[in-house]
């Protein structure tokens, strides 16, 4: 389907960005008017695959980190987070709640709990030494305007 | 993120500002656990009204905080949950383990 919107952009995999990126997110879907929930909804699910891409995939280096957003036809709205990074083994193992491989970092095991709570569907794509894409879809309710 | 710091008895309040993320989880756990090895409280409060925004890095900080709180046999309470972290905070389980109180709850900061 051919997207009614579209934006794309790349950053280095600094943890500085990881504010940069949900916020861009954010300021380009505002368009559709969503509610501050569905806001702080993309704004929370885009820094959880961004701070993976950034503690995991590219853990001790700086590599890119590619977003693209589609506005599609029902103001669905389709992002794509993409890294270069090491990749994950096992996606299904990866995405059960409370799993992960860097605990004595303070990380919780949530982040993909919570991209799959906070929007519509989540899918992951991976390949071991190759990189991730993780694609995240939400529909935005569109309020009703009188005149 | 300007973060302020209370006491009132063996009570520390730790009160975070701004957003909540990976990169910013950093700096702050750093100053609270230099805070808790100084002061030794009994009770940690982690203060949210000023946190506009928070991630699983947030759920993480909370979660070693309450370690550490009970490695030294105090206790942890979050406090002045905003609307906003709601869903995230009872997601994490941390509702389950009695620790938060939503804003305005039986708790008034003390400045
Ligand atoms: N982009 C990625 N590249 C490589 N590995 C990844 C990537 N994203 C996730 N992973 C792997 O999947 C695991 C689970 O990710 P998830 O975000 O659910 O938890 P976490 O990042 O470990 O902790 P939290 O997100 O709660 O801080 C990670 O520990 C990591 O091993
Ligand atoms: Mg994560």
């Amino acid at each position: 389907m051919k997207p009614l919107n579209e934006m794309e952009l790349w950053f280095e995999s600094r943890s500085s960005n990881e504010g940069f990126a949900r916020s861009a997110v954010s300021a380009f879907i505002a368009q559709l008017d969503p509610t501050i929930g569905e806001l702080n909804d993309i704004k929370t699910a885009v820094s959880e695959a961004v701070t993976n891409c950034v503690v995991h995939a590219y853990r001790n280096t700086i590599g890119r980190i590619y977003i693209n957003v589609k506005i599609t036809e029902g103001a669905v709205v389709i992002i794509k987070i993409r890294d270069k990074g090491i990749g994950i083994e096992n996606v299904a193992q990866a995405m059960e709640p409370l799993f992960t491989t860097a605990p004595s970092e303070e990380r919780a095991g949530l982040g993909f709990a919570v991209m799959q709570s906070f929007t519509d569907n989540v899918n992951v794509r991976s390949s071991p030494g190759k990189g991730t894409t993780v694609i995240l879809k939400k529909r935005i309710s569109r309020r009703v305007y009188n005149g | 993120m300007i973060n302020r710091v209370s006491f009132n008895e063996n009570e520390m309040t730790y009160r975070l500002s701004g957003e909540i993320d990976h990169h910013s989880a950093k700096t702050a756990r750093e100053l609270i656990d230099s805070l808790i090895q100084q002061k030794k409280p009994s009770v940690l409060k982690l203060d949210f009204s000023d946190v506009s925004f928070m991630d699983s890095s947030g759920i993480g900080l909370i979660m070693g905080r309450y370690r550490m709180m009970h490695l030294y046999g105090g206790e942890l309470c979050v406090v002045n949950v905003p609307d906003q972290l709601e869903k995230i905070m009872f997601l994490s389980g941390l509702g389950a383990l009695g620790v938060i109180e939503k804003k305005g709850e039986a708790y008034e900061t003390v400045e």
